[in-house]
């Protein structure tokens, strides 16, 4: 099985003398083992997993524990720079380790749609492969379900992450305090704009690519120089502006940013400006906000760049004590403007 | 971004606010017509930059705003037939009708679709004969163009699923509109760029004339706005009342003359209702009587529509320049952009959207 292209494969096993997802690879009976054994554990086996019971016993060492879950239900399922798979990884990576956490196990629940080419599921298979080596990362269970034709879009992923929290460590979006910095890992934008202009099949904007990836790496490194990060998340669904607004409230102060200092690349600005869409407030996949204390930031900001993630890590405004809840962005020209919150989906204009 | 940058650059925008200072002698209203300018001037904070001598207002150039209710139930009436794929641009899929949006209808069940373009919808009708494909057909000068384009392409292909659901509008009538009413307090125009690209600006030289306003066609980045209100305040100090022409890069006086051609061939002028406004004589474009058959207000009878609108709503004062939107006793209270009552609320373009979104302080 290596040296596959995914592009072109197609699966000689004999599960597969089917090419598309059968019910009765949901079934529980024998179609279902066969996948599990032949397309499931061949990607993601390890002791834990190979017991295939119905729940993983792993080791745990004392201390605290941080736990998240997440469902994946992106349309297309590949776009530029990533695909549903390792975006269902590195999205559960992410939102453990954006407490400080380390990541250790996930938890993988398929939910297949009937019809389903197999070459598409093993497509997905091998880039969640590729992406839980990345994160260094293990799958010790999981579930599979099949469901009828239309009733549900071609694959859903939920997964679940779970990971042990360092001594010391205590990360939270309430924990804001006036002077405090705000540092963004990179530009913004990419991985929502990669997807709405594959999805839309505009082709001016055919070299914008999602950002996907995992920031486990990225958060050790910023811990390592200091503990005293107040605040850490990463912006996908609404974006920068909604983190940033989240954090404002839950701890009613101020953010106050610089709108030159944060990066947007030409060709994501580009996308952006021709549908009448605020970068601000697009999804991101492979980037985190800081808010860390003013004495700490320059620090914290020098190891971020010394990580491939983090090279573009950047200082774009700061916490103040006065505009309540609100975030205020300086604009280039020197005024002042409020940057909401989103109120759903952001709509391409007419004109 | 070459040609956009250069137009966003701090030091020309204070070169261009300090010459705005040296030339302002007394006060004067100037009213941006178009929805995005107003957004560029809200998003740029130039407001707050300007000297309080000159009182910016917001005029009715939100295409989203100023379709009336009754042409959006109309849509959410024809969305919701079972043979219909109705497609739209997403501006105006959030919009409020009397009781329901072309959002709410989808999430009943109806085909809603967003487009970028209405050729899409004209690929649609082509992939599905089987099925009905409207496209709404909503903006001023510079959507129609292309919209008729696409009535055009379908006629040409012998496509007989495909129509227009039609709510065009004309810029020059609502400015004589706006001129001729006794509360009027405008002195000048900023005109919008992007009609002007499509029209020119060769029509708007009759009511600078009539009614002593200088009209300036405007470019949408902050350099542009400061600039194309620079020339206006020159004119106004000076007693001079001309068009005077900022969006060289894209604006000439005769316009475009292909598009204006298409314009003619597909649609012919009206009188119009505007939402918030009410009827202004020759300010619509609806399709012409030998394309009857593109015309999805004519083939789908709609009976029995009966508009609501909120009482409480002073978005036809907004349109008009008589209020600013936080002059408005719902503004942020009663209506927001998650609860709106008028369009100018949910409209991307929307003046109340923008004070909501960017200069909401006194309520926040």
């Amino acid at each position: 099985m290596h040296n596959l292209n995914p592009e072109d494969f197609s699966c000689p096993l004999p599960i597969m003398e089917y090419e598309t997802i059968q019910l009765a690879h949901g079934s529980g009976g024998r179609l279902s083992a066969e996948l599990v054994s032949r397309l499931f554990l061949p990607r993601f086996g390890n002791e834990t997993l190979n017991r295939l019971e119905d729940q993983a016993v792993v080791d745990f060492s004392q201390g605290r524990l941080a736990l998240t879950t997440d469902s994946f239900v992106v349309d297309p399922l590949f776009f530029p720079g990533g695909d549903i798979g390792d975006l269902a990884i590195n999205g559960t990576v992410n939102d453990v380790c954006m407490s400080g956490a380390t990541p250790l196990y996930l938890a993988a629940a398929f939910i297949i749609e009937e019809g389903l080419p197999l070459s598409i599921l093993h497509r997905v298979l091998l880039s969640m492969e590729n992406a839980v080596k990345g994160a260094g990362v293990q799958i010790v269970t999981g579930d599979t379900k099949v469901v009828n034709r239309g009733c549900c879009d071609k694959l859903f992923i939920t997964t679940t992450g779970v990971g042990r929290v360092p001594e010391g460590v205590n990360i939270s979006a309430a924990k804001l305090e006036a002077g405090d910095k705000v540092i963004l890992s990179g530009t913004i934008a990419d991985h929502g704009m990669a997807i709405l202009t594959s999805r839309e099949g505009l082709s001016f904007a055919s070299r914008v690519q999602s950002d996907t990836a995992p920031l486990n790496g990225l958060v050790a490194e910023m811990l390592r120089v200091s503990p005293l990060i107040h605040a850490m998340r990463d912006p996908t669904r609404g974006g920068l502006a909604t983190t940033l607004n989240e954090f404002a409230a839950s701890s009613r102060v101020g953010i106050m940013l610089e709108e030159a200092a944060v990066p947007v690349r030409p060709e994501v600005r580009g996308a952006c400006e021709v549908l009448g869409i605020d970068p601000m407030y697009v999804a991101n996949e492979g980037k985190l906000v800081a808010v860390v204390p003013a004495q700490v930031a320059d620090k914290i900001v020098a190891a971020m760049r010394s990580h491939p993630l983090g090279r573009e890590a950047v200082i774009i405004g700061e916490v103040v004590a006065d505009k309540q809840g609100l975030v205020v962005m300086r604009t280039t020209l020197g005024a002042q403007r409020i940057v909401d919150m989103p109120v759903g989906e952001q709509l391409p204009r007419i004109c | 971004m070459k040609f956009v940058d250069e137009y966003r650059d701090p030091a020309l925008a204070g070169q261009l606010l300090a010459e705005i200072r040296q030339t302002v002698t007394r006060p004067w209203v100037i009213m941006e017509i178009c929805g995005g300018h107003t957004h560029a001037i809200m998003k740029n904070g130039l407001d707050q930059l300007l000297p309080a001598q000159l009182e910016l207002v917001h005029g009715p150039g939100c295409p989203v705003c100023v379709t009336p209710v009754e042409t959006i139930d109309r849509a959410v009436a024809i969305a919701a037939r079972p043979e219909v794929i109705f497609t739209s641009f997403g501006d105006m899929l959030r919009v409020p009708g009397s009781a329901s949006s072309l959002f709410m209808a989808k999430s009943t069940g109806a085909d809603v679709r967003m487009v970028y373009s209405p050729l899409e919808a004209v690929a649609l009708a082509r992939q599905h004969p089987e099925r009905e494909v409207v496209f709404f057909a909503v903006g001023f000068e510079t959507t129609a163009p292309g919209n008729g384009m696409a009535l055009l392409q379908a006629k040409r292909e012998g496509l007989t699923n495909f129509s227009l659901l039609a709510s065009h509008v004309l810029v020059p009538p609502a400015i004589r509109a706006l001129l001729s009413s006794p509360t009027n307090r405008v002195q000048g125009y900023l005109a919008p760029g992007h009609v002007c690209t499509v029209m020119g600006w060769q029509e708007y030289e009759s009511l600078a004339e009539e009614f002593r306003v200088p009209i300036v066609p405007t470019g949408f980045e902050p350099v542009d706005i400061l600039a194309g209100l620079l020339m206006a305040l020159r004119q106004l100090e000076a007693g001079r009342y001309v068009v005077e022409n900022q969006y060289g890069r894209s604006v000439s006086r005769e316009g475009n003359r292909a598009a204006q051609r298409v314009m003619a061939e597909v649609f012919t002028v009206r009188d119009r209702a505007w939402r918030g406004i009410g009827v202004l004589p020759a300010s619509g474009l609806v399709i012409r009587d030998d394309l009857a058959g593109y015309d999805a207000e004519r083939k789908f009878a709609v009976e029995s529509i009966r508009v609501r609108e909120s009482e409480l709503c002073q978005s036809g004062s907004v349109l008009q320049g008589l209020i600013k939107p936080d002059g408005c006793p719902a503004f942020g209270r009663e209506c927001t952009p998650e609860h709106p009552l008028g369009a100018t609320m949910v409209s991307g373009e929307g003046a109340c959207a923008a004070y909501y979104r960017y200069h909401r302080t006194s309520h926040a």
